[in-house]
C-alpha cells in the first residue's frame, strides 16, 4: 500500500451509550476520490472529525503518507496536508475573498497582511483549478456554490494534500453541481487526494473511484465504484433493499384548498416574494423548487401567517385567511411541517411526548373538559403519544426522551406525526425530508404519498429535485421571489427544472445569482 | 469670540476622552465577540486606584500605572470567566459593575477613613501639557489638558489600523465574528478573547485615571456616574468599529459641555446633567431603527449559504 495517502486503522469512538465509529477501517488512495457513505447517524461524520483532528479516537490509528499522526486539533490536521470543506461553511461574511483564504495563514510584510500576496495567491489558485474566484469580493454576498470554491481554495491555500468535502452538494443548483464535480476531478488528478462524504447514491456513482459504506459505525461495504450499482450500496447503507417512493399519480383532484393570489411580501424595502400566486386541490401534491432563499420560505410563512402579506390573499379550505393569526389559520386547516426542525418544529428541550401532542393540548383526551378545562391529562397525553409514535415509527427509549436527543430523523417523526395526525385539508411541507437518513426519508415519502391519496392538499417545499420528481403531481419553480414556471409531472425534467431554478438561464456558468435580493 | 470657541472645544474634548478610551476596550471586546458591559465598574475601579495610587506613592504617573495595572486584573474576572469558561459575560459584568461600586467606596472609608469623596491635600493630579501654553490655538486647547487626552485618538486610530492591516487583526476580527471557522483554521480563540479583554481592563484604568487625575484631582463614589454606560452605547452605535468611535464620543463630549454652558446660562442643574444620557438615548433610539433592518437584511442575504440545509 504504498499508494495510500491516509491510512484509518480500527478507529473507534463512543459517546456515553452510543458507539459512533467501531474498529472503523479507511484507506484513501492517492489521487482518488473516495466517497464515504451512510445514513445519519451512521458514523460519518464521527469518522470525518477524528480524521481532521477535531475529535480524538478512542482506539486506532491515524497514519498519513505512511507516517502515524496523533492530531490534537484542526491545526495538527493542517499541518499535516488535510484541508475540509465543511456542510456548513466556515466564512467570515464580512471579511473579503482573500481574507477568508488567507485567515490563519497570513502572507506578511513585516508586521502588516500583505494583501497583495494575498490577493496574488486566490487567484493563481482560482486559475489552476478554474474556480473564477474573485480576491476582493465580499463573501457575504455571494453564492453558496461560489462560497464553497471559497473553502475549497481556504484548503489548497493550506497545501492541503487530503481534502475532505462533507455533503458538498447540499447546497448548490444542478449546474452547480457539475461545476463542482468537475472540479473535483480537475484536483484528484492534480495528485489531490478528495474525500466525498454523502448520502446521494447518484453522486457516488457519478465522481467516486471506490467508496467506503459505514452503517451504524461500522463499515458494511468497501467497493470500486466502476463495479457497483446503486442498489448494491443502499442495501449496504440500510441492510435491506429500499425500494424508492414514487408518485403513482394523482387520483382525481377535488376542489380548491389552497388559493395563494398574487402574494407579494416586502421586508425592509426587499421584495421577497414578488406578486406569486397558486392553488393546491385535494388530493394533490404541488412542488416548489428553487435555490434556497429565492422566497419559497417566505411563501411558507406567508401562508402561516408568520409574515404578514404586502399585497394578496390567502385562503384555506375555501376561507380567507389573509388577516388572521397562525392559530386561527391552523383551525381553518392548515399543518406545516416547518424547514427549521430544531428552531421550529420541535422543542429541543421538551419531552417526545410533549411534542409529538403539541397543538392537540387544546382539545380532549389531552385536555380536560368541563371546570379542568386547560389543565393537561399526562396519562392522555402519553398514551396518545406512545399511540402516534407506534404509528409513524418514532425509535426513542420513552415517549419521556427530550426530542434535543433523538437522531434527526426520528425527531422529523415526532414533527410529522404531529402534523398529519391532525388532519388538516392543507398540508404545508417543508424540505420535510432534510438531513434525515434513507430510511426516514421513505417513510416520511409514503405519509405524504397516503396523505394525498387521502383526499388532502400538499405544499411541498424542496431542495432536492429527485424528491419533487418522486412525489409532486406538478411543480413550480421560485426565482427572486417570483413563480418563474410550473411543469406537469410529464414536464417535470431534471434539466427543465435546474434552468428554471437559475433564472431560466441555461447557459453553463454554473454560478447562482448573485443578487438575491432583487 | 475665538477664545470663547477653543475653550468650548477643550471642554469637549475633556469630557469626551474617558469615555473614548471605555469606549476602544468596548469596540475591542465586541470585536472578539465579548459583549463587555463592565466598562463602568472597570472605569470607576481605575479612577479609584488613580487616586489611591497617586495618594500613596505621591507620584500621579505611578496612580496611573497603579490604575492600568490593577485595572487590567480586575477584568481577569471577565476574562477568563466569560472566555475559559464559557460564563455569560453579561451577568459577569453586571456583577463587576456592583463589586467595583461596593469595593471602592468600602476601601475608601477602611484606607483613607472617608466617605463621599477622597481628596487629601497634595493629591497629585496629572501633569498638563502647559508647554504648549504659547502655541496658537493648539495651546488654547491642549495646554490644560493630560497627554492622555490627544493619546486616547492615537490610540483610536491605532487599533483602528491594527485591526485592518495586521494579520493578528484579521484573526482578532475572525474570532468574534465565527468563532468556529477560526478554532478550525487553528487559531486560539480563548486566548484572543481573553487577552482583547484584559487589554480592555488596562484601557479602563486609563479611563478612569484620567477621570480622576486629569479631569478633576478627586475621587467620589461613583464618580464615573453612566460614562462607561455611555461608552456601551457608543459601541453598540458605531457597531464595534473603533474608527468611529471619537465622533460618537465627542458628539456625547459636546453635549456634557454643553450642558456646563447652559448652566451658566441659569439652566438648572438637573436638567443640564441629564442632556448627556437624553441625547444617547436619542442617538441610539434613532440610529438602532435603520440598523437592525439592515443587520436583518444582511442576515438574510448570507441565509442561503449558511445552508438551511442543516441538521445542527
Amino acid at each position: 500500500m504504498t499508494d495510500a495517502a491516509v491510512t484509518l486503522t480500527g478507529i473507534s469512538k463512543r459517546y456515553g451509550a452510543v458507539v459512533a465509529n467501531d474498529s472503523v477501517d479507511l484507506v484513501l488512495r492517492r489521487g482518488s476520490v473516495h466517497a464515504v457513505m451512510g445514513e445519519n447517524g451512521a458514523g460519518k461524520s464521527t469518522l470525518m472529525s477524528i480524521l481532521f483532528g477535531l475529535t480524538e479516537p478512542d482506539a486506532g490509528t491515524i497514519e498519513v503518507g505512511g507516517v502515524e499522526r496523533r492530531f490534537r486539533g484542526p491545526a495538527d490536521a493542517i499541518a499535516a496536508g488535510l484541508g475540509m470543506v465543511h456542510q456548513h461553511f466556515r466564512l467570515f461574511d464580512s471579511m473579503s475573498v482573500a481574507e477568508n483564504v488567507v485567515y490563519g495563514a497570513e502572507p506578511t510584510r513585516g508586521a502588516l497582511l500583505d494583501r497583495r500576496a494575498a490577493a496574488e495567491r486566490v487567484r493563481e489558485l482560482s486559475d489552476r483549478y478554474g474556480l473564477g474566484l474573485d480576491p476582493d469580493a465580499n463573501v457575504g454576498r455571494l453564492s453558496a456554490g461560489v462560497r464553497q470554491r471559497v473553502e475549497i481554495v481556504k484548503a489548497l491555500h493550506r497545501e492541503a494534500e487530503i481534502l475532505i468535502l462533507d455533503e458538498p452538494s447540499a447546497v448548490l443548483t444542478p449546474d452547480e453541481v457539475t461545476s463542482l464535480f468537475s472540479v473535483i476531478r480537475r484536483a484528484a488528478d492534480a495528485g489531490t487526494t478528495v474525500v466525498l462524504v454523502t448520502h446521494k447514491i447518484q453522486e457516488v456513482l457519478a465522481i467516486s473511484d471506490e467508496v467506503t459504506v459505514l452503517r451504524a459505525g461500522r463499515v458494511s461495504g468497501r467497493f470500486a465504484t466502476a463495479e457497483v450499482t446503486g442498489p448494491q450500496l443502499i442495501e449496504a447503507m440500510t441492510g435491506r433493499d429500499v425500494v424508492p417512493v414514487s408518485n403513482a399519480g394523482a387520483r382525481e383532484l377535488g376542489g380548491i384548498a389552497l388559493s395563494v393570489d398574487r402574494a407579494t411580501v416586502v421586508e425592509q424595502g426587499i421584495t421577497r416574494l414578488d406578486d406569486v400566486s397558486l392553488t393546491v386541490r385535494t388530493g394533490e401534491i404541488v412542488g416548489v423548487a428553487g435555490v434556497s432563499g429565492n422566497g419559497q420560505h417566505e411563501l411558507v410563512e406567508a401562508v402561516l401567517g408568520a409574515v404578514a402579506l404586502t399585497s394578496g390573499t390567502v385562503e384555506i379550505a375555501g376561507t380567507d385567511v389573509s388577516s388572521l393569526d397562525v392559530r386561527r389559520r391552523r383551525l381553518a386547516g392548515l399543518a406545516v411541517i416547518p424547514e427549521d426542525r430544531r428552531g421550529e418544529g420541535t422543542a429541543v428541550t421538551m419531552t417526545t411526548a410533549e411534542n409529538i401532542t403539541a397543538g392537540h393540548h387544546r382539545s380532549a383526551p389531552i385536555s380536560g373538559s368541563g371546570l379542568a378545562k386547560g389543565w393537561l391529562k399526562r396519562r392522555a397525553q402519553r398514551e396518545e403519544a406512545t399511540r402516534l409514535m407506534a404509528d409513524y415509527d418514532v425509535r426513542a427509549e420513552s415517549d419521556q426522551s427530550l426530542v434535543g436527543a433523538l437522531s434527526g430523523g426520528n425527531a422529523q417523526k415526532v414533527v410529522v406525526a404531529r402534523e398529519l395526525s391532525h388532519g388538516a385539508p392543507v398540508l404545508i411541507a417543508e424540505q420535510p425530508t432534510q438531513g434525515v437518513d434513507v430510511g426516514a426519508i421513505e417513510s416520511i415519502h409514503t405519509r405524504l404519498l397516503e396523505y394525498r391519496d387521502a383526499g388532502r392538499a400538499v405544499l411541498l417545499v424542496s431542495h432536492e429535485i429527485t424528491e419533487l420528481q418522486a412525489l409532486a403531481d406538478r411543480v413550480v419553480v421560485l426565482f427572486a421571489g417570483r413563480l418563474v414556471a410550473e411543469f406537469s409531472r410529464a414536464e417535470a425534467t431534471t434539466a427543465r427544472i435546474g434552468a428554471a431554478m437559475t433564472g431560466g438561464v441555461t447557459s453553463g456558468s454554473g454560478d447562482a445569482p448573485e443578487g438575491r435580493t432583487a | 469670540m475665538q477664545v470663547f470657541e477653543l475653550s468650548f472645544v477643550a471642554a469637549v474634548l475633556l469630557a469626551a476622552t474617558p469615555v473614548l478610551y471605555a469606549a476602544l476596550a468596548g469596540a475591542l471586546s465586541a470585536q472578539v465577540g465579548v459583549f463587555n458591559i463592565a466598562l463602568e465598574g472597570q472605569m470607576l475601579w481605575g479612577a479609584f486606584a488613580a487616586v489611591a495610587g497617586s495618594y500613596i506613592t505621591g507620584s500621579a504617573w505611578a496612580g496611573l500605572l497603579i490604575a492600568i495595572l490593577t485595572t487590567a486584573l480586575f477584568s481577569v474576572i471577565l476574562a477568563v470567566g466569560s472566555a475559559a469558561w464559557k460564563a455569560d459575560p453579561i451577568i459577569i459584568a453586571i456583577g463587576t459593575n456592583l463589586l467595583a461600586l461596593g469595593l471602592t467606596g468600602f476601601l475608601m472609608r477602611v484606607l483613607f477613613d472617608v466617605s463621599g469623596s477622597f481628596a487629601p491635600r497634595g493629591l497629585q493630579g496629572l501633569d498638563k501639557m502647559s508647554f504648549l501654553r504659547d502655541v496658537p490655538v493648539i495651546g488654547d486647547i491642549f495646554a490644560g489638558q493630560t497627554p492622555l487626552v490627544p493619546l486616547a485618538f492615537v490610540f483610536v486610530a491605532a487599533a483602528g489600523i491594527w485591526l485592518k492591516a495586521t494579520s493578528n487583526g484579521l484573526r482578532l476580527r475572525g474570532v468574534g465574528e465565527h468563532p468556529e471557522a477560526s478554532a478550525t483554521l487553528g487559531v486560539n480563540v480563548v486566548a484572543y478573547k481573553t487577552w482583547v479583554t484584559i487589554v480592555g481592563g488596562a484601557l479602563c484604568g486609563m479611563a478612569g485615571a484620567q477621570l480622576s487625575l486629569g479631569n478633576v484631582t478627586v475621587f467620589t463614589e461613583n464618580m464615573t456616574a453612566g460614562r462607561g454606560w455611555i461608552a456601551v452605547a457608543a459601541v453598540m452605535l458605531v457597531a464595534g468599529r473603533p474608527l468611529w468611535l471619537p465622533v460618537a464620543c465627542l458628539g456625547f463630549g459636546a453635549a456634557e459641555a454643553f450642558g456646563f454652558r447652559l448652566q451658566g446660562l441659569g439652566a438648572p442643574q438637573q436638567l443640564t446633567d441629564a442632556a448627556p444620557y437624553a441625547i444617547t438615548l436619542l442617538v441610539l433610539v434613532a440610529t438602532r431603527i435603520p440598523w437592525t433592518g439592515s443587520r436583518a437584511a444582511r442576515r438574510r442575504t448570507a441565509e442561503p449559504a449558511n445552508a438551511v440545509l442543516e441538521d445542527k
